[in-house]
């Protein structure tokens, strides 16, 4: 079959060509501005000052090992978030009364700024990547246990029905009922999570100068190289993509159907 | 005693003056109020009523979802207070699980029996060809229309074989021309297995073309207003829907429902006029 090509790319690729092509755009306009002298470029560098930046921070400021401290940080506190709030919000479920207890604590928990602890955490934990780690953690966990909690409460009351008319124990309920309808939101609760988890270990970094990419932007930032900074954040932005592109991945696979 | 409309000799299912009350103090709503009657080995039983008269409380009663009740429904001896093994139930709304495909939806209750891999598609695909989805096992429920949902929603609940099935408006989200030949197939399986079924409808041809015997609810409270036995020949199909028996028939239970239905009709319009006066 000679199918054309172009009109199928386009509607396949349309949206990441469009994303690439904005964004491509919006450098231009951010280097005319800065060449023009519209835009101090002490305050904001020309992108292709940090484009050329790359090179120098790759090779000299070791940015490739920064980025793996950072990404392994992020993993461990990332996952631990997961491990420890699904449970939690499984037993919160089933308790009203602890629910009705915790759920605002949690709730505040998750509104409120952890990153300026970090002296509590400092005596706590020292000044080592496991600070960091459990901050990032502690920061991480409120949005997955209230997704929890949310998810499994939302479960279709039919569909509980159906569960209790085949005459289901209460933890096939729970495995094949109730968690696979929570999945959704439970990914939502997870996307939040490890978008905190990032900010306050980056943030962490930079405060205590310690680690992975948040450290070195502090220091290149020290020292006014305003470039080498703006690409240190660029990998910044890279560890995000990366978290959610594997998210995206994960969360297709899990639930095919929707 | 000799036997009257409403009592068979032999009875799989027994509604024993079951009494079912919502709410407390001034509030109460009796939705489900003395109703008697049985259903025999084999036999297939419609209760017709209109929207609001309680056949979903009396459904979640005999299928054990609602053990709060006074009176007794009986399968053998026993009083049901539980969801019962024998009993099958399809759902008024929506039940198709999500995130599974339709085949393993349907062979949900066989994966829970322990019934291995082989077997339990086998069965499942079986019971798929019979309601028309055979093209559809890899179909995720998202990608199907309310009425092929609902009709893997039955198959999940013939899967398992129960000795009655109990059915809360199954037809409800469907066309007029899917209903009548869904009816086929479902009265197809009820000769072929010999399956003791009570179908809860609002639909007049449905309950008429289907059953045995029909129970015309009253409306608030909920009570047994009449029995009719639908003396039409087996084996029927759709065509049945054309005679004049049928019509007759249809004509006869719709005089009996006219009154309960404007009933209805009456109580929800003065609760909208009541509720538009308060603001
Ligand atoms: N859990 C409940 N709490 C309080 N009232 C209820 C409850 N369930 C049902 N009712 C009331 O009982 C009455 C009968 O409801 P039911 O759902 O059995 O009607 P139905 O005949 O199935 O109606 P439809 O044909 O619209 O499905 C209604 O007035 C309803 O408001
Ligand atoms: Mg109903």
């Amino acid at each position: 079959m000679a199918e054309k090509s172009g009109p199928s790319f386009l509607r396949r690729n349309g949206p990441e060509l469009f994303g690439a092509l904005s964004l491509l755009a919006a450098v231009l306009v951010f280097e005319a501005l800065v060449r023009s002298g519209i835009v101090n470029r002490f305050v904001i560098p020309p992108p292709s000052d940090i484009v050329l930046a790359f090179e120098r921070v790759i090779v000299e400021e070791n940015i490739l090992g920064r980025f793996r401290d950072t990404a392994v940080e992020m993993v461990i506190a990332g996952f631990a978030a997961v491990g420890v709030g699904v449970p939690i919000g499984a037993f919160l479920y089933r308790s009203a009364l602890w629910r009705r207890a915790m759920e605002d604590w949690i709730g505040a928990l998750a509104a409120a700024p952890i990153v300026l602890a970090f002296p509590l955490f400092l005596v706590l934990f020292g000044r080592s990547p496991k600070t960091i780690i459990v901050m990032g953690f502690v920061h991480g966990l409120a949005p997955i246990i209230l997704k929890m909690v949310e998810g499994l409460a939302s479960t279709r009351p039919v569909l509980i029905n159906v569960g209790r008319s085949l005459k289901m124990t209460s933890s096939q309920m729970f495995w094949k009922i109730l968690f696979p309808s929570a999945l959704p939101v439970i990914f939502t609760g997870i996307r939040l999570s490890w978008t905190f988890v990032l900010i306050t270990i980056v943030g962490v970094e930079y405060l205590i100068n310690l680690g992975g990419l948040g450290q070195l932007i502090n220091e290149l930032a020290e020292r006014y190289d305003l470039p080498g900074t703006y690409a240190g954040i660029c990998f910044v932005v890279l560890v995000s993509v990366l978290f959610f592109v594997i998210l995206e991945r994960v969360e297709s696979w899990l639930q095919p159907g929707r | 005693m000799a036997l009257n409309e409403s009592q068979s000799v032999n009875p799989a299912l027994v509604v024993d003056d079951v009494v079912k009350r919502f709410g407390r103090g001034d509030e109460v709503i009796t939705a489900v109020d003395h109703m008697s009657f049985d259903v025999a080995q084999g036999e297939f039983v419609s209760v017709i009523g209109p929207s609001g008269c309680g056949k979903s409380t009396l459904f979640n009663i005999i299928g054990g979802l609602l053990s709060d009740y006074e009176g007794a429904v009986k399968i053998g001896e026993e009083r049901i207070s539980a969801p019962h093994p024998a009993v099958g139930m399809v759902f008024q709304e929506e039940s198709t699980f999500p995130w599974r495909t339709v085949i393993d939806n349907v062979a949900f209750p066989l994966e829970l029996q322990g019934v291995g891999k082989s077997e339990r598609m086998d069965r499942a695909h079986h019971f798929i060809d019979m309601v028309g989805l055979a093209s559809f096992e890899k179909a995720f429920p998202s990608q199907l229309s309310g009425g092929m949902r609902q009709r893997v929603s039955i198959a999940r609940t013939l899967v398992s074989q129960p000795k009655i099935l109990l059915m809360d408006e199954p037809f409800a989200a469907l066309d007029e021309q899917t209903r009548l030949l869904l009816g086929d197939k479902i009265t197809q399986i009820q000769q072929e297995l010999n399956q003791t079924t009570l179908l809860i409808t609002h639909n007049l041809t449905e309950a008429v073309q289907l059953s045995d015997r029909i129970v015309v609810m009253t409306y608030r409270p909920g009570r047994v207003k009449r029995i009719v036995r639908i003396d039409l020949p087996r084996p029927r199909t759709s065509d049945v829907v054309g005679s004049d028996a049928f019509g007759h028939y249809v004509a006869e239970i719709w005089n009996d429902l006219r009154e309960e239905a404007s009933r209805g009709m009456a109580d929800s319009e003065s609760a909208a006029s009541r509720r538009a006066a308060h603001g």
